[in-house]
């Protein structure tokens, strides 16, 4: 370090040599020197990927078989034509309105209480979040025993209401249910703070002078706390549904064999690693819902240019 | 750095007009709208936490019945003692710490200087660069697992630390939070050190990171927390036991402990993976969800 710094210091005054590298140019060398490893880490492990998935997508390949055939489209013909894709698309449109509605809205109304001037909401603004930095595969496991149709606490809980409990673990759409209510509980939290952010970043004073002028509190909330947060919630929009199309954790712990959950990420992982280790099916899917994440956000960048209220 | 805070942290001003919380008119008010919502939220939160912890220390008996009680009889060990006999749980252990923090200080590191040479140092089509890294940012990196599985395989990096490690190396989230940390610096404080003749390396390390130090902790932090519950990554590249992280070993635990009398086991392994985090959060909440839900305030 010390080295370099003493090299790096401009030679005294106008002194030519081979010191005299234009500024520019020498400037250009520092930059790649300190960007460029990163940037080749991107390159290599986020872009390449990408080009390679398209590659891989036209190839009858099984994973780790030496040879491949080129089969054109197949693959995609095939996934739209085996009724995969009806599954699959429904599935993760399900999943991912439901959890993104169900944050989005939790989120809200959180935030809104906690904008109030409560005792101890600094407790209930952590703990509403911690959830959000723990492992998927941790909240899984302890979701799945408080799940459990026998054994579980949710189940003992409806017991005592008389109930039975509903079978979780083997109907495709409860279990569907059950990852995207533990996907909720994990992610309010997130838009909960983000929200909170937004409320606190409103101005006061149009509050009050609508509140002077009598508008009540519903009121108040659909025609202007709504319309002059809707800059935060086109950034959780985005944001909550970029994240809802990864989600695998979850999935991935609660559902092991997919009941219910078949979605695009998840499918890709099960085409490609599970049992069947066909990675040209596998690299088509992944290609389809990276497809499917440009577009959305291409629409949303266009719609948020015409109709977001920037405050 | 309060530009970056304040929105999320601290509480805003109380205006003239608030008589806070406990007066007569308002108290009923602020009771229903927002400490019960607030304490039933917190509650919703925290119970299923505090039932994996009490459950952990249960015997068999007492996790498979009908007769649920909160409290542990007799709190035991056992299920850790389980856990840790059925699968290699401390070597498993010390690989998320190692993984954890070579990966979290490699990231840091390339974060500071991605995002001073995409701030101070004259390059053409910088925004280009940053844009490519935008980008970078929303590709999820499940859909790069086939191509970087492949990759790393044909390395023979199967089951070693460089495979778990290196493919995430690159950092698109800690140079974009950065960058606009190092926006907000004042140019005339980089140009004093320049006249004085401080390099680009020196300035990085003399005036840009001291002065940035919440946001670099906040990047830490978050980085720390991301590498610590990786899961899909580590998951397709180890198969050894003895290579895995926790959220892998897990799995395996799942695996070997399946049907209802693994519960109490399963609820140690959880206890395992999720307490440190836990732990870390308390402590340093403010910076981690300052950190989280950056993108909001930058927006």
């Amino acid at each position: 370090m010390a080295e370099l710094t003493v090299a790096d210091r401009p030679p005294k005054r106008k002194k030519r040599g081979w010191f005299s590298i234009p500024r520019n140019r020498k400037d250009a060398l520092w930059f790649l020197a300190l960007a460029l490893p990163n940037l080749i880490l991107i390159g290599l492990f986020t872009y390449r990927p990408l080009i390679m998935n398209i590659r891989f997508s036209t190839l009858n390949w099984t994973l780790g078989s030496p040879s491949a055939t080129e089969i054109g489209i197949d693959n995609y013909v095939r996934w739209f034509t085996s009724g995969d894709a009806s599954i699959v698309l429904t599935t993760t449109a399900i999943f991912a309105v439901c959890t993104v509605g169900g944050s989005m809205i939790l989120g809200l109304l959180v935030a809104l209480a906690l904008n109030l001037k409560v005792p101890g909401r600094t407790v209930a603004r952590a703990t509403v979040f911690a959830p959000y930095v723990l492992s998927g595969v941790g909240v899984g496991l302890v979701w799945l025993f408080i799940f459990d149709p026998v054994y579980g606490l949710l189940a003992w809980v409806l017991r005592t209401f008389g109930m039975t409990s509903p079978r979780w673990f083997n109907d495709p759409p409860l279990s569907l249910a059950m990852v995207i209510i533990v996907y909720i509980w994990k992610n309010l939290g997130y838009c909960a703070v983000v929200y909170l952010a937004g409320l606190q970043g409103m101005n006061s004073d149009l509050m009050e002078a609508a509140q002077i002028d009598g508008a009540s509190s519903f009121k108040r909330f659909w025609y202007m706390t709504l319309p002059l947060l809707s800059p935060t919630t086109f950034f959780l929009t985005i944001t909550t549904i970029l994240s809802s199309l990864q989600a695998f954790d979850l999935i991935k712990i609660m559902t092991p064999t997919s009941t219910g959950t078949r979605v695009l990420i998840y499918e890709a992982y099960v085409q490609g690693f599970l049992a069947y280790q066909r990675a040209g099916y596998s690299a088509a899917i992944s290609v389809i819902l990276f497809v499917i994440l440009l577009v959305l956000t291409v629409i949303q960048i266009t719609v948020a240019e015409r109709r977001v209220h920037y405050a | 750095m309060s530009t970056m805070m304040a929105p999320v942290g601290a509480p805003s001003e109380d205006l003239p007009k608030d008589r806070g919380w406990l007066t007569q008119k308002n108290l009923i008010g602020t009771l229903a709208t927002g400490f019960i919502p607030l304490t039933l939220a917190t509650l919703v939160v925290a119970l299923p936490l505090l039932w994996m912890v009490l459950s952990s220390f249960k015997s068999t008996p007492e996790i498979i019945t009908l007769d649920l009680h909160i409290l542990p009889a007799n709190p035991s060990l056992h299920n850790y003692q389980e856990a840790f006999s059925s699968v290699p749980f401390a070597r498993i252990f010390m690989n998320s710490v190692f993984v954890t923090v070579v990966g979290a200080t490699v990231k840091v590191f390339l974060a500071i200087i991605t995002a001073y040479a995409l701030v101070f140092v004259r390059f053409p089509f910088k925004n280009v660069i940053f844009i490519g890294i935008l980008v970078a940012l929303m590709v999820p990196s499940q859909v790069a697992i086939l191509p970087n599985y492949i990759l790393i395989a044909s390395l023979g990096w199967l089951n070693t630390y460089q495979g778990i490690i290196v493919p995430s190396l690159g950092t698109a989230f800690g140079t974009f939070l950065l960058r606009q940390q190092f926006l907000s610096l004042p140019k005339s404080m980089l140009e004093a050190a320049e006249v004085e003749g401080a390099g680009h390396w020196r300035r990085i390390w003399s005036i840009v990171v001291p002065v940035s130090g919440p946001s670099i902790a906040t990047v830490a932090l978050v980085t720390i927390v991301a590498e610590w519950n990786d899961y899909i990554w580590p998951l397709i590249i180890t198969t050894d036991p003895n290579l895995m992280t926790l959220p892998v070993g897990l799995t395996l635990l799942q695996n070997s402990e399946s049907g209802p009398q693994g519960y109490g086991v399963m609820m140690a392994g959880a206890v395992i993976v999720l307490v440190p985090v836990l732990l870390v959060f308390a402590m340093l909440q403010r910076y981690i969800v300052a950190g989280l839900t950056q993108g909001s305030v930058a927006n």
